[in-house]
């Protein structure tokens, strides 16, 4: 299975929530010193603890863009304890394909973002 | 050439161009260590039986081959080490001990791999010294023009790679030697990526240590050299303690072993540099002249493949004098993790990221390249099919390249 499937692709050119949150609750910036990749996380969050505006800056590869792009799009309007608990199933899941060991910390560097994003920054 | 001589790429269909990481194993390499096992096995320099006798005279008889391999004056002066990086921390720990002061001044290059970096810079946190490096142009060739003022009275040290392994790129290490000569300063030449290219004489070169590793030379992973003139090692203290290194211990003090036992504390590699001497023996067997002569051809052919693409660009000088076997490239708009991983899926291995030189590639403002790199069994038909592997990310990535948010550039 070719994991450069026109939805990663569409993704990768076109990334959804591409951009700065200017009134964010929480942001994390989280780096992949290995080759570069290099995410920024910004997600608003409700009294009511929902999550109604996510953001992401950054660049990488194919793989780790399509995954924040995604992720973006599963986490909005979902409340923060639960997608604090994501787990790496739910990234895979969302991406779909199949991936060598080296390429997960591409795929899961968006996720550790957001899961992260309540913590102190580093 | 010499493709059938290697088991692992005799039975696949891989281009393999990851020889700046590490090369495949002739069949001769792996038949000695077998050998060696089934039938010399014995640890060093211990045993009144004969079988150590044996085990030490293979392993001695490569400490003879290598000293002839680079030109060294002695034997004494030729150390095994577990690979190029446990060499330039020996030298770093034992050199920097004996020669810095605070405010002293290690001289390197912003092109350094990690290892001829990091140990510099643990042991310059330790005596208080500083680090400096010599100007790069944006063609990551050196600019030696200010060398003179660069090798000023603080400098006690300089340490350089001979080829950098990010980028292939080939250093005036003759004119450095030189002037650092006149000042008395010591010069460590990092030779993990031109020892197994070309024909080095340490003697010719006048350099005071010279390091390298056995497993990018058709050696076993494991095996590195550390050469050093006798006067140096003679005057420095040894890094590691422990059994070889030693002539006699009290309880509270030691006196050490002559040279080179005195830096090859513990039972050695004794199999892994079997292994480096009969990877010795074969390329001395097909010769030097063959070996850089068969790889600049597959080399040029890269070079000129690449240049036929005009959605790569390759780093570096463009005069090829001043390059050796690595062309290290980008594709603007694509990551080359996703550049490595469809080349994989053409069965070329090629090597994707910073190549322990994240400096350099901060410098040059980009986070990660793609890097080809050719030995002597190389062919043009493994060139070819990174071209296809290319031409294939070109059609995958169509339509994306040259992102404003993209990976590369």
């Amino acid at each position: 299975m070719d994991i450069y499937q026109e939805q990663i692709l569409e993704h990768y050119k076109e990334p959804h929530h591409f951009g700065e949150l200017a009134n964010a609750s929480y942001t994390r910036h989280e780096v992949n010193t290995s080759c570069g990749d290099d995410f920024t996380f910004f997600i608003h969050v409700t009294d009511a603890g929902i999550i109604d505006a996510v953001g992401f800056t950054g660049q990488g590869c194919a793989i780790s863009t399509a995954a924040a792009s995604l992720l973006a799009d599963d986490i909005n309007h979902k409340p923060l304890a639960a997608v604090l608990e994501y787990s790496s199933d739910v990234m895979l899941n969302l991406l779909g394909i199949p991936l060598v060991p080296t390429r997960l910390k591409c795929a899961l560097l968006p996720l550790q973002a957001v899961t992260r994003i309540t913590q102190p920054p580093l | 050439m010499n493709q059938a001589d290697f088991p692992l790429l005799n039975t696949t269909h891989l281009a393999w161009l990851d020889n700046a990481a590490t090369s495949q194993k002739p069949q001769a390499v792996l038949t000695a260590m077998t050998d060696f096992y089934s039938t010399t096995n014995a640890n060093v320099h211990r045993g009144i039986y004969r079988l150590s006798e044996q085990a030490t005279a293979a392993y001695e008889a490569v400490r003879e081959q290598t000293r002839q391999l680079i030109g060294a004056a002695s034997t004494t002066e030729i150390i095994f080490t577990s690979g190029a990086t446990a060499g330039l921390n020996l030298l770093a720990n034992a050199l920097s001990s004996y020669v810095l002061k605070p405010d002293d001044v290690i001289l390197l290059t912003p092109a350094e791999h990690h290892s001829n970096l990091v140990p510099w810079q643990l042991q310059a946190a330790r005596y208080g010294a500083k680090l400096e490096f010599l100007p790069m142009r944006t063609d990551t060739t050196l600019d030696l023009a200010t060398l003179a003022n660069r090798l000023h009275d603080r400098v006690k040290l300089v340490a350089l790679a001979h080829i950098a392994n990010a980028t292939g790129t080939v250093h005036d290490i003759q004119t450095i030697i030189q002037q650092a000569r006149q000042r008395s300063i010591p010069v460590v030449i990092d030779a993990a990526q031109s020892v197994p290219h070309r024909s080095i004489n340490v003697q010719q070169l006048d350099c005071d240590f010279l390091v390298w590793s056995g497993h990018k030379m058709c050696g076993p992973t494991g095996t590195g050299v550390v050469y050093g003139k006798q006067a140096w090692l003679e005057q420095l203290p040894p890094w590691q303690g422990g059994g070889n290194m030693i002539r006699t211990v009290f309880l509270d003090h030691a006196t050490w072993n002559d040279l080179p036992y005195k830096f090859e504390a513990g039972t050695p590699n004794i199999a892994g540099v079997i292994g480096l001497g009969a990877a010795i023996k074969y390329l001395q067997t097909l010769g030097f002249d063959q070996i850089q002569a068969s790889t600049e051809t597959v080399y040029h052919y890269l070079l000129d493949q690449l240049a036929t693409l005009d959605f790569v660009q390759v780093l570096g000088p463009t005069d090829r004098t001043q390059r050796s076997s690595i062309a290290s490239f980008v594709v603007p708009g694509v990551h080359p993790h996703d550049v490595a991983q469809i080349l994989d899926q053409h069965n070329v291995a090629v090597r994707a990221g910073h190549h322990c030189a994240q400096p350099l590639l901060r410098q040059l403002a980009i986070p990660a390249t793609t890097r080809a790199s050719v030995y002597f069994y190389n062919t043009t038909a493994d060139i070819d099919q990174l071209v296809i592997g290319l031409k294939q990310v070109y059609s995958t990535f169509h339509g994306y390249l040259s992102r404003t948010n993209s990976g590369a550039l």
